[in-house]
């Protein structure tokens, strides 16, 4: 039994691999090259011309058509430029507002001592039951009795009000030490103060990794904003691509390039804030 | 915290109790604030959530068709008329095959991909940016890409030409249901998009499991491997296991926007329950009684199958932070 124990980084340097080191990297590599292929579509189909995607001689490289940016732009059938607008507005106010109402909700349940915290907790709880996929009919129902079809308000409003969201800060409160607010009150400062000038200012990061994925589900969204835009002039940029796949007087070139736009912010988002962005989802709770 | 006095609402003497004095103004306070930090959400959620809900309910008893502000009680006609007369059922049984297909594949697919990530040791993160990346492109984007350009019926679609370097003919992925090759372009399209985001998880959670356990293992002859994996790994990822199938369930029993955008309303197959509640409520009959008929029964349904599966697998969060 206690023969040999061979120390334990050797060990687990022999469990590294079924196939040893290189296997894996070839594993992990053509994986990667996998999953970049529709990344590599997106952007060379964007600057070739039609004949390039459709045509015979299949290059890997496109002619880089940089004027399919102001073609798209350009073009009097779509909106496009009007959509990316709407989008951004409606990205950064649901997450501006997101942020705002549901962390000041789940400081109150996680750290105010009020006697039916719980059972107000519970009640947030509980819409977390209730697919919100699933509440569009009467969540348009509503809307739309309230005149707000077409309208800002109908696409970023409804939104703020994630229970998710709000149970994700409330766990991250629970977690916040305790020390550093009880200073601040010692010092004469109320829960208003001391969420403001001590509790945000030291959440910095986990402020920024809700943000960008609420940023991140708010321009992907497609559902809502299907329902509630009905004029083109209200329409995200989702909801613009999508008119592109049934509309058939839409280039290819132009559908790519317009999907490559939409895309791209995202995508620098992605590659500058991921260390948040990974901390954040490892810490929202679901690590278990 | 443990100085809730008696006397709550008598006023102590002022020159006695000074120091004590921010404190109990504190407390004081405490329920004001508290509505104060939480009242604006709670008046949102109420309306926008709660109110929505019980509005589907109600309304789900009465004839609404073109209106929302109904007056003949019906009963449950509408829940026996969408649940009869209807695409409805057969879409929630498509898309209980479907969730029994596409929730082990996307788990062991991020699992797979979190033990190879994990497992490196130079460009770990590259390779962790590129499998997460696909996270930041919506379902709508992704149609697009494989309904034009990787899974296009026509000869330059990414994967008839490489097809056809094999002698394969063209094959029409989207145009008909027999023999449903659409479900390759959509299963592919929700791997690539999910399976990046629950590596994440999977990585977190395998970094926080204490390397004893396996130098313990060693110790006691387990092989490195398979049985480190099956008798220590995958225990230790119980509960984002846990966490992981059930958001991959109710994420796939809420699909909606990559079938709308690839097999579109028209066709007759594929056709998921929210894209079904959403001809009938939005549609040419604007049923919204039926319509939220429908949305009731699947709200029931996510919960009845999350709940079996929270029984079977144990509700790993949530609990423990109370």
């Amino acid at each position: 039994m206690t023969t040999t124990t061979p120390p334990a980084g050797k060990q687990r340097d022999k469990g590294r691999g079924v196939f040893g080191n290189t296997g894996l990297y070839i594993a992990v590599g053509v994986a990667a090259v996998l999953f970049l292929i529709p990344f590599y579509l997106i952007f060379r189909n964007a600057l070739s011309t039609d004949l390039e995607i459709t045509g015979e001689n299949w290059k890997v490289l496109p002619s880089f058509q940089w004027g399919n940016i102001s073609e798209l732009f350009n073009d009097p059938t779509v909106e496009f430029g009007r959509s990316m607008v709407n989008s951004l507005v409606v990205a950064v106010s649901t997450t501006a507002g997101t942020l705002l109402v549901c962390s000041l909700a789940g400081y109150g349940l996680a750290r105010i001592p009020y006697r039916h915290a719980n059972k107000v907790f519970y009640a947030v709880l509980a819409t977390l039951m209730v697919p919100t996929a699933v509440t569009f009919v009467p969540s348009f129902v509503l809307v739309s009795s309230l005149g707000w079809v077409d309208t800002y308000r109908g696409l970023i409003i409804p939104g703020l009000f994630s229970g998710f969201t709000c149970f994700l800060f409330r766990q991250y409160f629970l977690g916040f030490p305790k020390e550093l607010e009880e200073a601040a009150r010692v010092d004469g400062l109320g829960y208003w103060g001391a969420y403001w000038r001590i509790v945000v200012p030291n959440s910095l990061n986990f402020f920024a990794a809700i943000a960008t994925i609420t940023f991140i589900s708010a321009w992907n969204s497609f559902l809502w904003p299907l329902v509630i835009g009905q004029d083109p002039s209200s329409w995200t940029v989702q909801i613009a691509l999508s008119s592109f796949m049934t509309n058939q007087t839409v280039n290819f070139h132009l559908i790519f390039m317009a999907t490559a736009i939409s895309i791209l912010p995202l995508v620098f988002v992605f590659l500058f804030l991921q260390r948040w962005l990974v901390q954040g989802i490892a810490q929202t709770g679901i690590k278990g | 915290m443990s100085t809730t006095t008696t006397r709550g609402v008598a006023q102590p003497a002022p020159a006695k109790a000074s120091p004590a004095r921010p404190r109990r103004g504190l407390r004081g306070n405490a329920t004001v604030n508290f509505w104060l930090f939480t009242g604006p959400f709670l008046i949102g959620l109420v309306i926008f959530v709660f109110v929505p809900i019980f509005w589907s309910i109600w309304l789900s008893f009465f004839d609404a068709r073109y209106t929302v502000t109904p007056s003949k009680f019906v009963g449950f006609d509408n829940y026996t008329q969408i649940l009869t007369n209807s695409e409805f059922p057969d879409s929630l049984l498509t898309f209980t095959v479907f969730a029994a297909f596409i929730v082990p594949t996307t788990w062991a697919l991020s699992l797979g991909l979190a033990l190879l990530v994990n497992r490196l040791r130079f460009m770990r993160a590259f390779f962790r940016s590129v499998f997460f990346l696909p996270t930041a492109v919506s379902y709508v984007a992704a149609a697009l890409i494989w309904k034009m350009s990787i899974f296009s019926g026509v000869r330059f679609g990414l994967m008839n030409t490489v097809l056809g370097w094999f002698g394969v003919d063209n094959i029409a992925y989207l145009a008909n249901p027999s023999p449903p090759w659409y479900w390759l372009v959509i299963v592919t399209l929700r791997l690539w998009i999910q399976a990046g985001f629950y590596m994440i998880l999977f990585l977190a959670a395998l970094q926080n499991i204490p390397a004893e356990l396996y130098e313990a293992a060693a110790i006691d002859g387990a092989k490195p491997g398979w049985q480190t994996f099956r008798y220590i790994t995958l225990p230790q990822l119980r509960a984002t296991s846990t966490a992981v199938i059930l958001l991959l369930l109710i994420a796939a029993y809420q699909a909606f926007d990559e079938f709308f955008n690839i097999i579109g309303q028209k066709a007759t197959w594929a056709q998921t329950p929210l894209m079904e509640l959403y001809k009938t409520a939005l549609g040419t009959s604007q049923d919204y009684g039926a319509g939220s008929a429908g949305a009731v029964i699947l709200s029931l349904l996510i919960c009845l199958v999350t709940l079996i599966q929270g029984k079977f697998m144990g509700f790993g969060r949530g609990e423990d932070s109370k």
